[in-house]
């Protein structure tokens, strides 16, 4: 019984990790419909923005942060504008190379610039464990704070999604680009700021994920970022707070996947889970499916 | 008539100067291989095309079909009593095939991007498995695979690939898979079975990515489940994108440039990916429907002298 | 007109063919006034980490011999290239180092996968292939035949020595009886190193209670621990590198797993403790090459000479690699030739006794290199000499 708890605990916090880097990737995805390949690279970036703002700004966890959250944002816009809006009304599938090599690009330089070599995230806040059933189940602090601040993103988020003008802007755009531009809608406005607060998102991913990890290289996006993208459309892509749901229920799965069976086929079982949803439920567990117009 | 002769020429005098080539020592053995590379990642990218650009299908999945391949052609080669090559060549282009089919009927019934993920997973869950199986030598791989085939294995394979594609997409076959590509609902009620081709376009360009990896295996010697991982797969997405979707001289003339632009950034050892990244980048923002987008250029219309219809 | 169109069509084709062909004739002078040793290493990509510190221990050496004056009158000329961490990549390098940049040997590359495939260009070429840190066993051998596969050595010991120094320690020093393992079934070394120390260890006597594989960059690792935890082993082998290595060590003490933890010299990593921390990095104990502690003039001196250029501290990439060079110069010497690489590969095949900063190096029969291993302990973060085991 003990150790299922634990289990729990582990797979909540991986399902953390995951829906904070989905958060972003579905609202991207959400509103334009493409995989940005390159948002587990930026959410790479964050976590070595936090890193050198820790080490020679001696920032503490929310500089390092604001400091990343910022970059992001602005490395999202700059991408977007050189990368992605000269494509806009090109096929889907040209956007997704560009992202793959805008992904390549930035750990292919951060490899260049920072060394392939992993390095160690600063310690930005104590340690403490807490022990329940005589030692038997172990909650560290750092694993709260990850899943508060991950509640606590995805709420805002969802806020401005939903209440504020830029976020009506943004469904409209989601909706149909075209109409929104009738309706006065500034497109590059709207899309700017979807990258901006979706990498933001990513940068704050990556210095929660090194703090966490404590480890940070110049490839640690690879991985996450297809499995953000898999939580997300696990939840329904393009859903807020699906995108939480995702992340949790694949961080468990494969937690109890390796716990309980062999953690090799962690990612095989992700896969497949993935195949399943698709093929029964298109529009994953919180979406609306709809219907394709003739 | 006099076309097919000619093209027929063009094949055998490319190959005799190469061959020459290879012979006298003007073409040394790392050309070589690199031209070796280029055939592979032609056969790769053509039957890419054939998912992803004729028939609409994005698949991230070819790099797990090679790997079917590769591991056939090696295990097969080295029993204790070995099977000939080409013959084990061709059962692991059909073990592909195979594989081809029980993952797409499933996945077609998926579109775009998750049907790229989903294929990608798939792909993923092959090399898992190739991996935890000690028989195929598991992380280690293979290795010491006698060579089977040279280059003129390799140049003739190549050109029956692109032959065998070119002539099932000019037949009704690959007016089908365009129909498919263009407008799924349109081609279903015009009475075209569209998972029948989603399906078949699937399985074809299976068999020939397992082909190319039972060449890789039987040229290269070593083979290990890391050589065959999503990176690969998007290696050749790109190839196929690069070069127009839907377009088999755009598929190979971009594995020419893309494999010949690596071997160029070997010179810059420490910005190779760096640049080749950018490369890449500029290359899909200034043409962003490949370089030659759905066009094709054929061999008889260089040749002959009469205007190229559109 | 129309003879224009097909004018312009024909030069694009002649264009394309020649550009084909003259790109890859592009030669580079050849110069007889040095001696071109060819590096292959990964320096991007999946295991760039490995690669880039590697050619810091190769370039390190090699300005020391330079200045020095060379071997036999000439100069060390690295002609360097990255193979991306791709093993097609790695054998195109190593066809072109043979054939076109008419180098000496090959030193690289640092994984056993891009070795071996590198290594099919080297048996073709008959050119010395020399691998810094690639330990599969197979690497050596041929795997039809098993004979020595005659131009490929190594300056490590291979995983099956390395596996039995830790099954010997485990069940001789700490004396314990049940281990549990955890590997990374994506990497042939931590692979190899796990078959080959449940071998020993349960030849020995020893028992396993739990083998837990994950796969390449893993991170989280308290689900296969807490399986392990509810298992009781007396302690933990694990086989990684160190960036897994410092994130077991540190999820398994935040879980409460107090039992030793043991691993090989992919541990050997300052940042193992860094990352663990050093409330953590406590009771662990590898295997590794050499001991920072060492007293020995030529160990402190590499250490400190390293600690200079680089304002880093070496790991197990960098010393084998500066080892390396030494011992291929070592070899060249005694060949007394610059040029030929047959004689080159007789005298490393006759390597005896080389002191080189990780050890005292013989290269065997099957062209691994026989030498010491010592084993460090973890306390409080900081390593330890614990003992020395003689192969």
């Amino acid at each position: 019984m003990s150790t299922f708890v634990q289990q729990l605990i582990n797979g909540i916090t991986l399902g953390s990790v995951y829906a904070l880097i989905a958060l972003g990737y579905t609202m991207v995805y959400g509103i334009l419909k493409f995989i940005n390949f390159a948002h587990g690279d930026v959410f790479m970036l964050g976590a070595y923005i936090g890193f050198l703002a820790a080490v020679y700004l001696k920032l503490n966890l929310v500089g390092c942060l604001i400091a990343a959250m910022v970059f992001c944002a602005l490395c999202g816009i700059i991408v977007e504008k050189i990368a992605y809006k000269p494509l806009r009304n090109s096929p889907k599938i040209s956007i997704l190379i560009t992202a793959i090599g805008v992904s390549l690009f930035l750990e292919n330089f951060m490899q260049l610039i920072m060394g392939a070599d992993s390095r160690v995230f600063p310690r930005l806040i104590e340690e403490k464990n807490y022990h329940f059933l005589h030692g038997n189940i172990v909650v560290n602090n750092k694993q709260v704070y990850l899943l508060i601040i991950t509640i606590i993103l995805m709420i805002v988020l969802n806020y401005i999604v939903k209440n504020t003008k830029i976020g009506k802007a943004m469904r409209a755009v989601s909706q149909d680009m075209d109409a929104a531009k009738l309706m006065g809608i500034d497109i590059d406005k709207t899309i700017s700021y979807t990258f901006a607060i979706g990498s933001s998102l990513a940068g704050a991913a990556g210095v929660l994920v090194g703090l966490y990890y404590n480890t940070i290289n110049p490839l640690m996006g690879v991985l996450p970022g297809i499995k953000a993208f898999i939580a997300a459309v696990f939840g329904g892509i393009g859903v807020i707070p699906g995108a939480l749901l995702g992340g949790f229920s694949l961080g468990i799965i494969e937690t109890f996947v390796s716990g309980y069976g062999s953690s090799m086929y962690k990612d095989a079982v992700a896969f497949a889970i993935l195949v399943l949803i698709l093929l029964f439920k298109p529009a994953g567990l919180l979406g609306k499916s709809l219907k394709e117009k003739v | 008539m006099r076309k097919r002769i000619l093209i027929l020429a063009v094949i055998l005098i490319i190959y005799a100067i190469f061959t020459l080539g290879m012979k006298v020592g003007i073409i040394d053995d790392y050309i070589k291989l690199n031209i070796l590379l280029i055939l592979l990642n032609i056969i790769l990218a053509t039957s890419l095309n054939l998912i992803s650009g004729i028939t609409g299908q994005f698949s991230l999945g070819h790099a797990g079909f090679m790997a079917i391949g590769a591991y056939t052609v090696a295990v097969l080669i080295t029993l204790p009593k070995p099977l000939p090559f080409y013959l084990s060549l061709l059962i692991g282009g059909v073990f592909a095939a195979f594989a081809g089919l029980i993952i797409g009927l499933p996945v077609l019934r998926l579109r775009g991007d998750y049907l790229a993920i989903a294929t990608l997973g798939f792909a993923e869950i092959i090399r898992v498995v190739i991996q935890n199986i000690d028989y195929l030598g598991g992380a280690s791989g293979i290795s010491d695979i006698p060579q089977g085939i040279d280059w003129t294995g390799y140049y003739v394979i190549a050109i029956l690939t692109i032959i065998i594609l070119s002539n099932i997409i000019n037949s009704s076959y690959g007016r089908a898979m365009v129909a498919v590509r263009e407008d799924e609902i349109a081609a279903e009620t015009i009475g075209i079975n569209t998972t029948l081709f989603k399906v078949l376009a699937f399985v074809i360009g299976a068999f020939f990515a397992g082909i190319g990896g039972g060449m890789y295996a039987g040229y290269f010697g070593f083979i290990q489940p890391d050589i065959f991982n999503f990176f690969k797969s998007i290696d050749i997405l790109v190839m196929v994108v690069l070069g127009g979707l839907g377009s088999l001289s755009g598929s190979i003339i971009a594995a020419i440039v893309l494999t010949i632009v690596s071997t160029l950034l070997q010179n810059v050892p420490a910005v190779r990916m760096v640049l080749y990244s950018i490369i890449l980048i500029i290359i899909m923002l200034f043409r962003p429907q490949g370089l030659l987008g759905k066009r094709e250029i054929r061999l008889s219309d260089i040749l002959s002298f009469q205007r190229r219809g559109v | 007109m129309k003879f224009g169109k097909v004018f312009k069509r024909v030069v694009v084709f002649i264009a394309i063919f020649t550009l084909l062909v003259g790109s890859c004739l592009l030669s580079y002078s050849k110069s007889s006034s040095t001696i071109k040793l060819g590096v292959n290493l990964e320096l991007s990509g999946a295991v760039a980490q490995y690669g880039q510190r590697a050619l810091e221990g190769i370039k390190m050496a090699t300005d020391e011999i330079n200045k020095k004056g060379g071997i036999l009158g000439k100069k060390i000329e690295l002609v360097i290239f990255d193979n991306k961490s791709d093993k097609t990549e790695a054998l195109n390098i190593a066809t072109r180092l043979a054939t076109k940049e008419n180098v000496l040997a090959i030193l690289g590359c640092t994984t056993s996968g891009a070795t071996k495939s590198a290594a099919v260009a080297a048996m073709k070429y008959k050119i010395p292939i020399i691998s810094p840190t690639a330990t599969d066993d197979k690497l050596t051998l041929d795997e039809r035949t098993g004979k020595t596969k005659a131009y490929v050595f190594r300056v490590c010991f291979n995983d099956s020595f390395q596996g039995d120094v830790m099954a010997k320690f485990a069940l001789k020093t700490l004396k314990v009886k049940s281990v549990a393992i955890i590997y990374d079934a994506s990497s042939d070394y931590s692979k190899g190193l796990e078959k080959n120390f449940k071998v020993a260890f349960t030849k020995g006597g020893g028992k396993i209670v739990a083998e837990e594989a994950f796969a390449k960059s893993e991170q989280e690792f308290s689900g296969i621990l807490t399986k392990i935890k509810a298992k009781n082993p007396e302690a933990i082998f694990a086989p990684v590198y160190y960036d897994e290595a410092g994130l077991i060590i540190k999820q398994a003490r935040e879980l409460g797993i107090k039992v030793p933890i043991m691993g090989g010299d992919g541990f050997d990593d300052p940042k193992v403790a860094e990352k663990a921390g050093s409330k953590y990095a406590n009771n662990v104990y590898f295997s590794t090459h050499y001991s920072g502690q060492d007293p020995d003039k030529k160990v402190q001196d590499f250490i400190k000479k390293y600690k200079q250029l680089y304002k880093n501290e070496p790991n197990a990439f960098v010393a084998t690699s500066y080892d390396l060079v030494y011992l291929v110069a070592d070899a060249i010497k005694r060949a007394n030739s610059t040029t030929d690489r047959e004689k080159l590969r007789k005298a490393l095949e006759d390597t005896k006794n080389f002191a080189g900063v990780t050890g005292v190096i013989t290269i065997n029969k099957y062209h691994n290199a026989q030498k010491a291993a010592v084993i460090i302990e973890l306390k409080n973060g900081v390593q330890v000499f614990k003992q020395k085991i003689n192969p």
